[in-house]
């Protein structure tokens, strides 16, 4: 199964709009939603039947014992991430501050503070015609890395039979994303033009290049800003980066996703775009 | 006031709201606390900029006191460590800077080294001044930068515009944990909905006053301003989708800066987060 891996160094370039042209031009059998902080991409892939869920466990944190805790405050002196408080003699640990690093659990004398086990988040997998992995990390939780490499994990146990996936990347550079990359064939990165966009394109190029990844770059929304379009164009020139193309913005393309459908479904100009893109990048890829 | 403009998810407008504020407020500073990639510094192209490395504490054993014993490396619950052929190992990406290997380490033979993870850099642009945190390509987490940026913030006492991270994690947590006011940024698509719904549950999570300003608002349907009304969430604004402001904004200018019309827009959006905030803080106590 080759893995096609769709980054934009940010959110809201249309990342998961092109994700969901690239499964519906593919007919993929499977794919994912790496964006685990904030998946998308469920809601332009209606699935009949309800997920297989199951609960996702992060890094155990520190949970301190109320009745046996002496008010010592060692654990507080020697927390370095300021989690846990004291009011009236009383500590308490913040679970969201709390890194689980267990140094309260092996200063307190009397054993009061124990890690414990938390949920973080939840997977779903959905099975259809086609595999979908995707999960949601709960609110404030910070492992968002190894979550995604929980759904990649789910997807590649599931689709074994499938030739392409398509995976919807998580914005940024860090973490999650760096976890995204392990076991990519190829990274198509959405660039918007726009000065920011330009800045967040050159620090995903540098991060996928970081992991010697194959590389595509497309221009979304290209005629809002058609110089900075052609800047990103020539850029990739001279950077020997392999240019896949240029969708517009579309009025149409935005109607289609709020009807719960991807833009190839209706005959648009970003859809028609789309195509274009999916094909090249499919070649670079194989190539 | 320190107000911070969260989205749930990225290019929804944040950067645009809050630098367009800070440009229309009369004093304030900038905060970009978006540290993996952060924009505003492009659009308020500050002067006079200083730069200030941000550094974790990292372990470094001294291989002539250190016996062998591996204490630090069964404590350690990131497997930041390893000690292998008579040498203590340690894998700075996944180390978390807790202190535990040192504090326990029978021999004393663990002593702290400072690594660059990023950077803040500021400088002034006009009535605002800009602090942006950067992270270094290839690091895992921004958090240390973030708290840096937001320690350094506490005795401000101008109007503080922290431009959040996207999402609703770690990183973004940090970022509001101060903050008086929280504005959510959405977008008028079922997207925008779904990100706006996310960090609707953040800041009701930390009890955070809020409200919501709808950008790029087209004369179709907004479900985005359907999720607000079915919640009974405070609309503060809105920005119409409007090209003249989308290519001042995609060629890195403040329009509040460059025409009267925006300027207007986003004093009005001022007043109403000021009035806001006040209200509500003052129905808190
Ligand atoms: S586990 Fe570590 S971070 Fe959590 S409360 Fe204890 S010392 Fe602090
Ligand atoms: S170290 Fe133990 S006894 Fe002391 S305050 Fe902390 S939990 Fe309580
Ligand atoms: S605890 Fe100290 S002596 Fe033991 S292996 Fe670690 S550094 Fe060496
Ligand atoms: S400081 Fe903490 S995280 Fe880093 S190596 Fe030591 S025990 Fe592990």
């Amino acid at each position: 199964m080759k893995q096609l891996l769709i980054l934009s160094g940010k959110g809201g370039t249309g990342k998961t709009t092109i994700a969901g042209a690239f499964i519906k031009l593919a007919e993929s059998r499977a794919y994912a939603d790496c964006d685990v902080d904030a998946p998308n991409l469920h809601l332009i892939r209606p699935h009949a039947s309800p997920a297989r869920r199951s609960d996702y466990y992060g890094m155990r944190k520190a949970v301190i014992n109320e009745d046996s805790c002496k008010s010592c405050g060692f654990c507080r002196q020697n927390c370095c991430f300021e989690a846990i408080n004291e009011s009236n003699g009383k500590y308490v640990v913040d679970a969201y501050a709390c890194e689980g690093c267990g140094v309260c659990e092996a200063v307190c004398p009397i054993g009061a503070v124990s890690l414990q086990p938390t949920v973080a988040g939840e997977l779903m997998l959905y099975k259809e015609d086609g595999v979908f992995s995707t999960a949601r990390l709960k609110m404030g939780s910070g492992t968002s890395g190894k979550l995604v490499t929980e759904v990649k994990k789910q997807l590649k146990q599931e689709a074994i039979d499938a030739d392409l996936a398509v995976i919807d990347g998580s914005p940024g550079i860090g973490c999650p994303v760096i976890a995204s990359l392990s076991g990519v064939d190829m990274v198509l990165i959405v660039a918007e033009p726009s000065l920011s966009g330009l800045s967040d394109m050159e620090r995903i190029i540098k991060t996928a290049e970081k992991f010697k990844m194959k590389i595509g770059v497309c221009v979304n929304k290209y005629d809002t800003n058609k110089e900075l379009a052609r800047k990103i164009e020539t850029f990739c020139q001279e950077r020997e980066l392999p240019f896949v193309g240029k969708i517009p913005f579309d009025n149409a393309a935005i109607k289609a996703i709020n009807r719960g459908q991807s833009i190839v479904d209706v005959d648009c100009p970003a859809g028609r775009a789309a195509t274009k893109v999916f094909y090249k990048t499919l070649l670079i890829m194989n190539s | 006031m320190k107000i911070a403009v969260l989205s749930g998810k990225g290019g929804t407008g944040k950067t645009l709201v809050s630098v367009n504020l800070a440009a229309a407020a009369e004093a304030a500073v900038y905060i970009d606390c978006d540290v993996e990639e952060p924009n505003g510094h492009l659009f308020l192209k500050p002067q006079d900029i200083k730069n200030e490395g941000v550094a974790v504490k990292l372990p470094h054993a001294d291989p002539k006191l250190c016996t062998g014993c591996r204490t630090c490396v069964d404590f350690c619950k990131f497997n930041a460590l390893a000690y292998i052929k008579d040498r203590l190992i340690v894998f700075s990406e996944v180390c978390h800077s807790c202190g535990g290997c040192l504090l326990f380490c029978p021999q004393k033979a663990i002593s702290e080294k400072e690594r660059e993870i990023g950077l803040i850099q500021s400088g002034i642009s006009g009535n605002v001044r800009v602090v942006s945190g950067m992270m270094n390509i290839g690091e895992a987490s921004g958090v240390p930068v973030i708290k840096k940026l937001l320690r350094d913030s506490r005795k401000e006492n101008k109007d503080v515009f922290i431009d959040c991270p996207p999402g609703s994690a770690c990183m973004v947590m940090e970022s509001i944990k101060d903050a008086d006011y929280c504005l959510l940024v959405a977008e008028p698509t079922i997207f925008g909905v779904h990100n706006l719904e996310m960090v609707y549950e953040l800041v009701r999570l930390f009890q955070k006053p809020f409200g919501v300003v709808l950008n790029k608002c087209l004369e179709e349907e907004n479900p985005a301003e359907d999720f607000c009304l079915q919640n009974q969430i405070t609309i503060l604004g809105k920005i119409p989708f409007d090209l003249k402001l989308g290519t001042m904004n995609s060629n890195g200018q403040i329009a509040s800066r460059k025409h009267p019309k925006y300027k207007d827009l986003f004093l009005n959006l001022l007043e109403t987060v000021r009035k806001e905030a006040r209200h509500e803080t003052a129905s808190d106590t």
